[in-house]
């Protein structure tokens, strides 16, 4: 995807009292040349009469850091300390806080926060030290190419003052057209190890706040009874048992039947009353299916002709390529459904204002879509509808759903009432768990085929599973000749030069409601080919780092360069090939999200007695790092958000419903599991890519390759502790 | 079931009734915040305060078990000397991603240097085991813990 922002100029404002300087861009497009007394303006950086910098960030925060990094941008630019710099959220506005990678969407995903904010909020930054300093040029009457501004002071020659001398003169004066950028070897911030996260010290103090964390005077809090099996129908109910609880309000059926809304005093109350309440369902409409039948379909899937020629090869060429080569593999690999359970279970609180307006208070990862679905359910005008994001409690891509499936829920819970009171809605664990949204089940049949000398002549590869994007609002940009492309990612797109691919396609019925869930189809493609690129590298008596740096080998073409540079980072730092005895190690690389990832695993013990992870070593190439802290903390919690799951993590139905209901059997990855991790970056002067998700796809990988290094089973069928491998 | 409960060196009038999760008192009624709902079966570890110094899971004790008991919350840690450190180490590494574990992770983690000023890794990992982050900080935890037992050693 390509941004064009050099037609985007940036605009000013002033508040009525002329002591605040606000600096962003117009939604047309169009450059603004006057200054603009509106207060309505929507900035990106604001400026108050102290001196204090705001930055408004148009990502929310989950973990991913974006509170931080928007923020260091404009401080980059504009010449102040981190410490000068706040940050608070943007309101819900496509026009001005739309995503550049989504259009006309406001929203986070996919790992883009930094890669589509690097120049906008540069840009920004930019704009408004060009007007301190031509400020200041005017008040002391100097040539401005001879003013700087570091740590926030402003300075020329002998005279400095910080920059809130100049903000109430620079408020007065027009945005520049095309504010100059740093050239990035005089960065101070941007790359700097040293910058600290900006939230941090309120979520080690208990101050922070999170959406559960809403007390609106007079609120209700709402729990939603919902059917055991996704697409029952409310019946009736019968609240007798309800009534007994004190606090309980009332019970009533949503309008679109998919649950009944219990209101509350408090949360407790409203946990007891669902409890108590009794639902008449009717489930003829319901999911009914076992997972056993849905990967029984899934396989069938693999054996038949598939749907979609996804690369369009000739098929029947690497077939026959396959059938006449010296060597044949074939493996089958399966993928059980998962949830992405973040610490905070979903929630979100409603309510309506003196003046009739709608505000949603919600962690939100996509306001355009929950302020477009507000508008459906209240039929209110845009402009009647407000969206206050609050932190985060992780998401993993659970926040996103493109029906707003929770604030959904929440709203229509709040206006079958008289709406004087504001809605909390609150899910439990159990809620996130059985009601919840999943990463697809997917299954992969690989056949390669090598000649005498080791070399890859052929490569058939069958992927079957459930679209993530069909029936949703997302399918006509993520699906294209039928393939939901993120069904496929990192197989035929991958860097490696692998000859004679042919890969299919065929998506498999509805068994559930499914999700993006961290990197998304990397979280099983990934697991696929560097499984086989180390199966194919020992079939053919290769070392599997050689083998793959033979598949990268074209330095002319940047991904391959890049993702060789990762592979070899990772295996310096590791040390590959001397592990300390008793020890064996994995090694994966992938490409997703624009970034490259390599990640060595070193193993102790053996599958029957347990295997003990003792240490993980991450190269990752993201361009230009712009918080190289918090890249490394996305890459640990990325390797150990992916290393978790495969362990031991799967979600199964019975009948159409979930079996799991909580951490105790749907166990998190705990402390002792993972001895160390440590991450590496490569230096690059490319613009930043993905590091929210790309961490994840190479850690399971890895995980296996050790294992199997370690005279285990190469395991392809997940998770692991099902199939043959124990930890400890 | 009206009482009082001692919270933060404070007696607060409480009118839960009995059977309810501590958690719930402290977050519902008295609104303070800090201390977290994850699972509510004692298996996350986000809801954990400290019961006569001793970390608990808030969501499984209940209010007519803590009548009389000192009750200690993430918002009194930063005036205990352990709870400071951990504070402090933690800005300095960064622990944190999203957030929402942290509060339960502060307060084992006090609730481990008290018992242990110098926890090796193996103890850290025991002890700090129920505590669940989903972002999977643990390697900075267990950094976290070990920068602030040296901030302690002075």
């Amino acid at each position: 995807m390509t941004v064009n922002t050099s037609r985007r100029g940036f605009l000013k404002g002033a508040a009525a009292t002329g002591a605040v300087l606000l600096v962003g861009a117009r939604p047309d497009g169009i450059l603004a040349a006057a200054s603009s007394e509106s207060t309505q303006f929507n900035p990106f950086v604001k400026i108050d009469a102290d001196g204090i910098v705001i930055v408004v960030v148009k990502h929310f925060e989950m973990g991913q850091g974006p509170a931080t990094g928007l923020p260091t941008l404009v401080a980059e630019e504009i010449g102040a300390s981190m410490d000068q710099i706040d940050y608070e959220f943007a309101p819900s506005n496509p026009q001005v806080y739309n995503n550049l990678f989504f259009g006309q969407i406001q929203g986070s995903g996919g790992s883009t926060a930094m890669a589509n904010s690097w120049q906008q909020y540069r840009q920004a930054g930019a704009a408004a030290r060009e007007m301190l300093i031509a400020a200041a040029a005017q008040t002391w009457d100097v040539d401005a190419s001879g003013i700087t501004i570091e740590e926030g002071i402003v300075k020329a020659g002998e005279q400095s003052a910080p920059i809130a001398e100049f903000v109430t003169a620079a408020a007065q004066l027009d945005a520049p057209v095309e504010p100059h950028l740093k050239d990035p070897s005089e960065f101070r911030l941007i790359g700097n190890e040293s910058v600290r996260r900006k939230d941090s010290p309120i979520k080690g103090n208990g101050q922070a706040k999170y959406g559960m964390d809403m007390h609106l005077p007079n609120q209700m809090v709402v729990m939603i009874k919902r059917p055991e099996s996704r697409g029952g129908v409310v019946v009736g109910f019968d609240d007798s048992a309800s009534k007994e609880i004190k606090g309980f309000i009332n019970a009533a059926t949503l309008p679109n039947q998919a649950g009944v809304a219990v209101y509350a005093e408090d949360t407790w109350a409203a946990i007891q009353a669902r409890e108590a309440l009794d639902v008449e369902w009717d489930v003829s409409v319901a999911e009914t299916r076992d997972s056993d039948q849905i990967e029984a379909e899934i396989r069938a899937a693999l054996d038949a002709e598939p749907q979609y020629n996804v690369n369009k090869a000739d098929a029947a060429t690497v077939a026959a390529a396959i059938d006449g080569a010296d060597t044949v593999l074939e493996e089958t690999f399966y993928f059980p459904l998962l949830a992405h359970a973040p610490m905070e279970p979903m929630n979100c609180t409603i309510e309506q204002t003196a003046d009739g307006k709608i505000v949603m208070h919600d962690a939100c990862q996509i306001p355009t879509g929950v302020h477009y679905a507000l508008q459906q359910i209240f039929e209110m005008p845009a402009e009647q509808i407000e969206i206050n994001t609050l932190l985060a409690g992780g998401s993993f891509g659970r926040r996103a759903t493109p029906e707003a499936d929770y604030q959904v829920e929440a709203a229509l819970a709040f206006v079958v009432t008289d709406r004087s009171r504001p809605v909390k809605l609150v899910w439990t664990r159990e809620d996130d768990i059985r009601s919840g949204y999943y990463r697809p089940a997917f299954g992969h049949k690989v056949r390669v085929g090598l000649d005498g000398q080791g070399n890859i002549v052929g490569w058939q590869h069958q992927v079957a599973g459930q679209s993530i994007m069909k029936g949703t609002a997302f399918e006509s940009f993520a699906v294209h000749d039928g393939i939901d492309h993120s069904s496929v990612e990192g197989i035929a797109d991958s860097p490696y030069a692998i000859p004679g691919m042919a890969l299919g396609l065929t998506d498999t019925p509805k068994a559930t409601t499914v999700l993006w869930w961290r990197s998304v189809g990397h979280t099983h493609t990934a697991y696929v080919m560097e499984t086989m690129m180390d199966k194919i590298a020992k079939a053919a008596g290769r070392d599997p780092v050689e083998f793959r740096l033979a598949h990268l080998a074209d330095d002319s073409n940047a991904d391959q360069k890049r993702k060789a540079g990762v592979l070899k980072l990772a295996m310096e730092k590791a040390d590959w090939g001397n592990a300390p005895a008793g020890r064996a190690q994995g090694i994966a690389v992938h490409k997703s999200f624009g970034s490259y990832v390599a990640e060595v695993v070193e193993v102790s013990g053996n599958a029957e007695n347990g295997i003990k992870i003792e240490k993980v070593t991450c190269a990752v190439d993201c361009g230009i790092a712009v918080n190289p802290d918090v890249v490394k903390a996305q890459v640990q919690g990325g390797a150990g958000y992916g290393i978790g799951h495969v362990m031991r993590d799967k979600i199964t139905l019975t009948g159409g419903a979930v079996d799991q209901s909580n951490f105790p059997d749907y166990e998190p990855l705990r402390i002792s599991d993972i001895g160390a991790i440590e991450v590496h970056i490569v230096a690059s002067a490319e613009a930043p890519s993905g590091i929210g998700e790309p961490g994840t796809p190479p850690a399971a990988p890895a995980l296996a390759n050790a294992i199997a290094a370690a005279t285990g089973p190469h395991v392809t069928h997940l998770p692991m502790s099902d199939n043959g491998v124990s930890f400890v | 079931m009206p009482t009082s409960l001692k919270i933060n060196g404070q007696m607060r009038d409480v009118q839960a009734s009995e059977g309810t999760p501590l958690l719930w008192v402290i977050r519902d009624e008295l609104k303070m915040t800090g201390t977290k709902f994850g699972c509510g079966v004692a298996s996350c570890g986000a809801c954990t305060v400290h019961v006569d110094g001793q970390p608990v899971r808030s969501c499984q004790t209940y209010v007519e078990d803590v009548e009389g008991a000192e009750i200690t919350t993430i918002e009194a840690m930063s005036e205990d000397k352990i709870g400071a450190a951990i504070q402090q180490a933690w800005v300095e590494l960064d622990v944190v991603q999203c957030g929402y574990c942290q509060s339960g992770q502060v307060m084992s983690a006090v609730g481990l240097l008290s018992e242990n000023p110098k926890p090796s890794v193996e103890e850290i990992d025991e002890y700090m085991w129920g505590n669940t982050c989903r972002c999977a900080t643990y390697q900075r935890i267990r950094a976290g813990i070990q920068r602030a037992s040296e901030i302690l050693e002075g």
